[in-house]
């Protein structure tokens, strides 16, 4: 491994990095042991969170009702809270430090500290996980007051954001440090400005969550009240601000994983940078769509703010849907697959892990997750599906068909280039995207068909036995329910796939990778 | 590249399809905006917005005032009361129960008052499929006219601890 070392402008120490022989990145060796240990933590966080998915698919599948009413909720809110926050923040993390240090040649600013955060955000991740099995956190990933949790579920979900936050300072000072030590030429690539756009949103995020979360954790210990509808305000400042953090995120991969797999290129810089932005300034307005059925709040507030400032931030997905699918068919063009009008789509590589997972990804955040979710944020549309099981459809299109098959695509790239090692199972990894992907769908659109037919979500028994008023429920709903569990079966396989596959992979022996087609390398 | 660093200058000119689809895409957000708006006074449902701040102590007093003014009969030890048209209905979610059954006349209107008296609860009127977020402390005040007459089930979506799935209600249209 050829090293190289370079002087660092002030603390005048120096900096061990290595060249990648396949891209020519120089690579902070620092960095890359974050970049690791932040990944391979996210997938046991993922692990768990899917486990759990495969408990809560098999007893919301009315015939086989695996779980009791206590351990579904129970499993519920830990499947949550490892999916929604650990899986996603720990992947997004490395990908941060990812970013910052390897798309650019830089060093990492403040490794030590960074791997505070780490330690910070994995006690708080332990922490949340454990109070929650020991039965003392039945609350969900939202936890509502006046439900309330033991004060180490509120006090490790704190310990985690501030992690976090100490994690996007260090991105923006290795960003700024590998400018002022000029480790690059020119403008930041594409893929490093989608992470700032998701760490700028991600600490207005963090900040929203610890203005919900310290309150609360304080009145967990007897301290004080917490007004319902104030920590709704503020927690979903939090909650939904972070999915667009994964947004923002994904979106970087999707626009990485089209130059890895097709070697395609932005058609405009301009317009994509100026996508993101407006992220920047609209995207957090939209949390407001999870307040419409809320008490207290009035109607301008409510439509302003639900729409994303007049879906301007729509407009910049809008503009990111048009783009990269028109970055890949430029690219294929050129590269001779010119025939009718998708000759260029029936000859892309979609034996590459990379492409079909983006495709999927593509389609399924495109048409099912992006879609949903602007028509149920539509003030009068979302009395007509508040917590029934269209929202459930509706998240699990965007965060799990979109953001996690993404995140998983691109760890194809991830463990021969920075872990160093070959990937185990290539079989596996061929068609891991396509079994998750297409579980996912299944899954999804049964979950929205069922939430138009009423299906309550975060419910354990949609046949209400032993209610003592009972009701009417529509006999179709059942039968959604048990698409919805035979989606969820498929998409867990897809899951122990990539699980498999990473875990395997990091028992290969260490050599450089040869080719930046995972497959190959 | 998006991963490796862009020419100097991108500051570059749209491309004719770019302008394009920028033009289709904002015209159809303005497009969806102002029909949020315009819904609000061209549809026939608006969100509620009128809420007042009650003790859960003070709502239970009012719905059980309501209830003994206006009970009619019960089932399975639910009371079923039957307001005047145009009067204040209370409705109260607790865990882990709506109560009382309401019997209202298609037509007619009534203020409804939904709060709960301990969580967060979901009101969800099915086959309709209306749902509403109820807070203790709120007193979610919203005019409601039936339309058809029918039999309607009611129950829980905001998880509510270990009885959720068991919290149902009827509301009875005459």
């Amino acid at each position: 491994m050829a090293a190289i070392t370079a002087p660092n402008m002030f603390s005048g120490t120096q900096s061990m990095f290595r060249v990648c022989p396949v891209t020519t990145f120089k690579v902070d060796l620092a960095a890359e042991r974050l970049i690791i240990w932040n990944a391979v933590t996210a997938i046991v966080a993922l692990t768990l969170g899917g486990t759990y998915a495969l408990l809560i698919g098999l007893t919301r599948w009315p015939d086989i009702h695996l779980l009791s009413a206590n351990w579904f909720y129970r499993l519920l809110t830990a499947h949550g809270m490892n999916m929604l926050v650990f899986w996603m923040v720990f992947f997004e993390v490395g990908g941060l430090y990812f970013g910052a240090c390897v798309l650019l040649n830089a060093r990492l600013v403040g490794a030590r500290l960074a791997w505070v955060a780490y330690v910070l955000m994995l006690v708080g991740a332990v922490m949340v996980n454990a109070v929650i099995l020991w039965g003392r956190a039945d609350v969900m990933f939202s936890a509502y007051p006046p439900m309330k949790a033991h004060w180490s579920f509120y006090l490790g979900y704190i310990l985690f954001a501030v992690g976090a936050i100490l994690a996007c300072c260090l991105f923006l000072a290795t960003l700024v440090m590998a400018k002022v030590e000029q480790r690059y030429e020119g403008s930041i690539p594409l893929a490093v400005f989608g992470l700032l756009t998701a760490c700028i949103i991600a600490l207005f995020t963090l900040f929203s969550g610890a203005v919900a979360l310290i309150p609360t954790f304080l009145w967990s210990l007897g301290i004080g009240e917490v007004d319902p509808g104030a920590y709704r305000v503020t927690f979903w400042g939090f909650g939904h601000s972070a999915q667009q953090v994964n947004l923002s995120a994904m979106i970087a991969i999707w626009y990485s994983l089209a130059t890895l797999t097709v070697g395609a290129k932005p058609v405009n810089e301009k317009l994509s940078r100026f996508a993101f932005f407006l992220y920047i300034l609209f995207i957090n307005l939209g949390s407001m769509h999870h307040l419409l059925v809320d008490p207290g709040l009035g109607s301008a507030a409510k439509f302003f703010n639900t729409s994303y400032a007049m879906y301007l931030a729509v407009l910049g997905s809008l503009i990111h849907a048009f783009s990269i699918p028109a970055a890949v068919e430029v690219a294929l063009r050129q590269k001779g697959y010119n025939k009718g009008l998708f000759g260029w789509l029936l000859n892309a590589p979609w034996k590459e892990p990379g492409f079909a997972a983006l495709m999927f990804s593509l389609f399924i955040f495109g048409f099912i997750g992006g879609p949903t979710g602007v028509v149920l944020g539509a003030g009068q549309l979302n009395m007509l599906a508040h917590n029934t099981w269209r929202i459930t459809g509706h998240f699990h299109a965007t965060v799990v068909g979109g953001t996690t098959l993404a995140f998983m695509g691109f760890t194809y790239y991830v463990i021969p280039l920075v872990f160093r090692r070959p990937l185990f199972g290539k079989f596996l990894v061929r068609w891991q995207p396509w079994v998750y992907g297409i579980g996912l769908i299944i899954m999804t659109i049964a979950m929205t068909w069922a939430g138009y037919l009423g299906a309550p979500r975060r419910h354990w028994d949609v046949t209400f036995s032993g209610v003592t008023i009972p009701v009417d429920v529509q006999p179709l709903m059942n039968l959604m329910l048990v698409f919805a569990g035979i989606g969820a079966l498929i998409a867990v396989t897809g899951g122990i796939m990539y699980v498999v596959v990473c875990v395997g992979s990091l028992f290969m022996p260490k050599r450089e990778a040869r080719a930046l087609n995972p497959l190959e390398a | 590249m998006a991963i490796y660093t862009p020419e100097r200058v991108w500051w570059k000119p749209l491309g004719r399809e770019e302008r394009l689809w920028v033009t289709i895409a904002a015209v159809w957000c303005f497009f969806m905006f102002f029909m949020l708006i315009g819904w609000y006074f061209l549809g026939a449902q608006n969100l509620p917005t009128r809420a007042v701040r009650l003790t859960t102590a003070q709502y239970k007093t009012l719905a059980d005032a309501f209830v003994e003014a206006n009970q009619v009969g019960e089932q399975n030890g639910i009371p079923i009361v039957h307001p005047q048209p145009g009067s204040d209905v209370y409705l109260v979610g607790r865990q882990w129960q709506w109560t009382p059954i309401l019997e209202l006349e298609a037509g007619q209107t009534y203020k409804l008052h939904v709060s709960s008296i301990d969580v967060q609860h979901g009101l969800s009127i099915q086959p309709i499929n209306l749902n509403l977020q109820i807070f203790p402390g709120y007193d979610y005040i919203m005019q409601i006219t039936p339309t058809q007459a029918g039999e309607y089930s009611v129950w829980c979506n905001e998880f509510c601890q270990f009885g959720h799935h068991l919290m149902t209600g009827k509301i009875i249209v005459r």
